[in-house]
């Protein structure tokens, strides 16, 4: 703070009560405003959403005790990443997981969520056909609708869709421009003019080829006279399927679910057929041949969603290896970037469906990649969500979701509640006992702390899912005592001055510095508490050191900004200043001596005046 | 009231004193035989609730049984507080823990007797903690990490006797606060550990506040004669003294309220669990600050050579004090407290030796 010349030596205590008045307002309404007008509470409290999960393997060997403990912790994290969102991850039987989430979360997403496997591969493109493709009548719209291509131009293969943005600087991600684009875009690029120089038919886009009987329009329409679709499959196909796979590609047929499944239980070193997970340009599935896995899923040490903002493709997910990760990922992808097309593909494989297969134009050396696609926001966000928490041992069917009702009884919280308020009130009666007028400054002070307190509690169950249960009322019951000993240190100081004999308005200036450095470091170690066992701990223990967090950032925040203010502008007012009895700082009743500094009396009985 | 107001006038100026430092032996000796019990309830072993163990869920179905009907029945079948819930299917789930004496087969009986359904109807099976090994291994390497970085911070911004101290004060209270745990035979729930860590953080919270003004209260201390150490960090005791009572007394009221109020209503519950918890650890750092951590510290430092050499500064001129006959006052006057030798408050002292009141601190 500048400090001009003309400043009051108590300072500007108004400034700090406009602040905290605003702050506290705006959140309040903030609060009204957003709809999030009460905290969350967790399944202990308020009841549930109750998720089981069965597992499901080919190989009845791998439902183990310790793959089962895997997939636990694993769900645990996904569903409560921040640590406070007070869901419960729990086996039942042998092979079934229990999964409960608070109420006021979003069921159907955390439901699709908390199951997915999560095995991603890296596993580069052999070979590639459409699949399924119904011959459309030739449609008169190419190009019509067409959007502006993304920044990445057609790459010299004259396939646009997944063109990788790959440069070779570092952090440059392999973008992969998802192939369910806007149809627009895919006819605009299966226009002759962007032809492919190879000698085959269109790569990678299947539907979007430079033979017009294939221009795809996203209304397949069958007609009587289409060829059957395996011919034209082959016919389209692109790279070379190795003979082994040869008749399992022939046959796949990427448009039913089961199908596209079926990549499951293969090996990771040998080559795979695979669908896309979508249809892609024009409508169609892609069937691919992927070879050996080049890089893990596990290898990512992090990711994140994002808004792909040079191709304003929307979200994406941002991957992140590890050092492994990092030489292998640039190791494929400089070999990739030299092959012909469709060899050139680098293929994404989530759940053991193809997400996306982008170009390589050269080596990534940066250890990122990005997964793009016609994400939604929360699509992005689980995705990276469920990778950032590695993959799932097994895989797991939703069996069943139900609500559940609360573990304790309504009246535990009632109780609980009614417990607290009445704690407060005999606060509140000590505090008017004991420091009289000073103990109207600490209950406002608590006041103030309370409103904070509960409309940030409000607002994170909105934001990221915060929730509270029982102990954390309890610890925001305790934190009541932790204000208010920052109030009785600071008030106990200014009384030590006032016995001094000092006048009530430096005997606060003179308090402040030594009882705020007293609240600083005690805040402190709590602090430190409840920051180390944040980053370090899981579940409900961090869950716990937000909490403490919060409170005890908000205690700095309400002493500094309400409590040292409002003494200030109290001291300045004669009812305190000339030290009135109610005021809690009467000189006599405090035993001060007088001004002037003699030596001190002998007999206690002078200095300690009797008060009727 | 103002009785009381005086006391703390009264402390403050060290007409009245109460010797904590001094009766070390006393509050050693309590805490000695508190904690010893406390680890006599620790051998006798946890009684570790259905989150940390697993154990069974039955599941029944039956057209107008509440929660709290299934509930009160299975209070009756099992002993260790079963979870009810019940499901939006119709279904109540109840969940016991693995300590149960019962066989999974007897409560089953017992549970479709009571309730009035077929015993084919009633679904048992096995689960697993939802408190997992996981969260309580994190939970331990962070509070590892955590007395590491406070012992740390608390050597660089005291010094590392008051960080042992602390420590000590902090063991102490945790310790004791489970050992109560197990002493009961409650069981130890989410909430307990909960309870424990806030505990944890209110324990070194309070002992920091004490060491403040201990530290500030033996500032300069070599360059007089007048006080030990040990009566320099009294002194800063009775002086914080009001400070300490006040807080305990208002972060106990709640607690207490919970405690005596909400568990009186209700009974057993988690709630009856945590304030428990609560109130023992609040108490018991309270405690523990004044009563363990400062006199461990004065221990400390009187092993310190300097300190050992003030002492002796400081008996020599008592001595050469008395031999003149000069009324030095050696505690004679507090009337009202029988002190031990050597064992004074403030009086006598200079006055600004090592007050530093009255003038502004430049210092944070």
């Amino acid at each position: 703070m500048a400090t001009p010349k003309s400043r009051p030596r108590d300072g500007y205590p108004g400034r700090a009560l406009a602040l905290i008045l605003v702050v506290t307002v705006g959140l309040v309404a903030l609060m009204f405003g957003t709809g999030n007008t009460k905290p969350r509470l967790g399944i202990d409290l308020a009841g549930g959403t109750s998720i089981t999960l069965t597992a499901k393997s080919t190989d009845p060997k791998a439902i183990n005790k310790s793959n089962m403990d895997i997939a636990t912790g694993i769900i645990e994290r996904r569903v409560n990443g921040m640590g406070v969102s007070e869901a419960e991850v729990q086996t039942q039987g042998s092979d079934t997981i229990i999964v409960n989430i608070p109420k006021g979360g979003d069921r159907q997403n955390t439901a699709e969520q908390v199951g997915t496997t999560a095995k991603l591969f890296f596993r580069p493109v052999l070979a590639v056909a459409p699949s399924g493709l119904q011959v459309p009548a030739p449609t008169s719209s190419p190009s019509a609708g067409a959007t502006g291509t993304p920044a990445a131009a057609p790459t010299a293969t004259g396939s646009a869709a997944p063109s990788a943005a790959a440069t070779g600087t570092p952090g440059a991600s392999a973008s992969a421009t998802k192939q369910g684009r806007a149809v627009g875009e895919a006819l605009a690029d299966a226009s002759p003019s962007t032809a492919p120089s190879g000698a085959s038919a269109a790569p990678s886009a299947p539907a979007a080829t430079g033979t017009p009987a294939a221009a795809a329009s996203s209304t397949p329409s069958a007609p009587a006279t289409a060829p059957n679709p395996a011919d034209l499959a082959a016919a389209m196909t692109q790279g070379t399927v190795p003979p082994e796979l040869s008749a399992a590609f022939a046959t796949l047929d990427c448009t039913k679910p089961e199908a596209r499944q079926q990549l499951g239980q293969q090996a990771e070193d040998k080559p795979v057929v695979a669908c896309s997970q979508k249809p892609e340009r024009g409508g169609a599935y892609s069937k691919l041949v992927l070879g050996p896995v080049a890089v893990k899923g596990s290898d990512v040490s992090k990711a994140q969603a994002s808004i792909d903002t040079q191709q304003g493709a929307g979200w994406q997910v941002q991957l992140q290896f590890n050092d492994k990760g990092t030489s292998d990922f640039a190791a494929v992808t400089g070999k990739l970037a030299a092959m012909p097309d469709p060899t050139n593909q680098f293929a994404i494989v989530l759940d053991n469906e193809v997400v996306s297969h982008p170009y390589v134009r050269s080596a990534i050396p940066g250890g990122t990649a990005v997964i793009s696609g016609s994400f939604t926001q929360p699509e992005a966000r689980d995705l990276a969500n469920v990778l950032s928490y590695g993959a799932l041992p097994l895989e797991f069917s939703k069996s069943d979701i139900t609500t559940v009702s609360p573990q304790l009884g309504g009246d535990q919280l009632k109780a609980g509640l009614a417990a607290g308020a009445i704690g407060m009130l005999l606060v509140v009666a000590y505090s008017v006992i004991y420091y009289r007028g000073l103990g109207l400054v600490s209950i406002a002070g608590l006041v103030v702390s309370g409103i904070l307190t509960y409309s940030i509690m409000s607002l994170l169950g909105g934001g990221i899912g915060f929730a509270l249960n029982l102990p954390a009322v309890c610890g925001a019951i305790v934190a009541i005592g932790i204000t208010a000993d920052s109030f009785i240190v600071y008030f106990e100081r200014i009384r030590d001055e006032v016995r001094e004999g000092a006048p009530l308005r430096p005997a606060v200036q003179r308090a402040w510095p030594r009882a705020r450095r007293t609240i600083l470091v005690s805040d402190f170690v709590s602090f430190l508490c409840a920051a180390v066992l944040y980053i370090v701990s899981v579940g409900k223990v961090q869950g716990f050191a937000f909490t403490l967090g919060l409170t005890t950032a908000l205690d700095v925040v309400v002493i500094f900004l309400f409590t040292k203010p409002v003494i200030t502008l109290l001291a300045r007012r004669r009812f305190f200043s000339d030290g009135h009895p109610w005021s809690g700082l009467d000189p006599k009743r405090l035993g001060a001596r007088p001004p002037l500094r003699s030596s001190r009396r002998r007999s206690p009985s002078s200095a300690a005046v009797k008060e009727a | 009231m103002s009785r009381f107001s005086n006391l703390g006038h009264r402390l403050y100026q060290g007409e009245v004193s109460f010797d904590f430092v001094g009766r070390r032996k006393i509050w050693y000796s309590i805490s000695g035989v508190i904690v010893l019990l406390a680890a006599v309830g620790l051998a006798m072993g946890l009684h570790l609730g259905i989150e940390f163990k697993g154990g069974s869920v039955y599941t029944v179905s039956k057209p107008g049984l509440t929660v709290s009907q299934a509930q009160d029945t299975a209070d009756q079948v099992v002993s260790s507080h079963p979870l009810v819930q019940s499901t939006d299917n119709g279904k109540i789930r109840i969940q016991v823990s693995t300590d149960e004496s019962k066989s999974s087969d007897e409560i089953r009986s017992q549970l479709s007797q009571k309730i009035g359904v077929p015993l084919d109807t009633v679904e048992a099976q096995v689960i697993g903690p939802s408190w997992g090994k996981q969260i309580s291994d994190k939970a331990l390497t962070g509070l590892i990490v955590f007395m590491i970085l406070v012992t740390a911070y608390l050597a660089i911004a005291f010094e590392w006797r008051m960080a042992v101290a602390a420590l000590v004060a902090l063991i102490h209270d945790l310790l004791i606060t489970i050992g109560v745990y197990a002493l009961v035979g409650f069981e130890v729930t989410p909430g307990t550990v909960i309870g424990f860590l806030t505990i944890l953080g209110y324990s070194l919270y309070d002992t920091v506040v004490v060491f403040d003004t201990v530290k500030e209260n033996t500032k300069g201390l070599t360059k007089q004669n007048k006080r030990t150490y040990s009566e320099a960090a009294n002194a800063g005791l009775n002086q914080t003294l009001v400070r300490s009572l006040n807080t305990t007394v208002v972060a106990l009221l709640p607690v207490a309220a919970l405690l005596f109020i909400g568990g009186g209503l209700l009974g057993a519950g988690t709630l009856n669990d945590i304030s428990l918890a609560l109130f023992i650890g609040l108490a018991a750092g309270a405690y523990s600050s004044i009563c363990v951590a400062t006199p461990l510290l004065a221990q400390l430092k009187e092993e310190q050579s300097d300190m050992k050499a003030l002492r002796k500064r400081v008996l020599q001129h008592r001595a050469a004090a008395d031999a003149k006959g000069d009324a030095v006052p050696a505690g004679e006057e507090s009337a009202d407290e029988d002190l031990q030798a050597g064992m004074v408050g403030q009086r006598g002292r200079s006055a600004g030796t090592t007050r530093a009141k009255g003038r502004p601190s430049s210092k944070r």
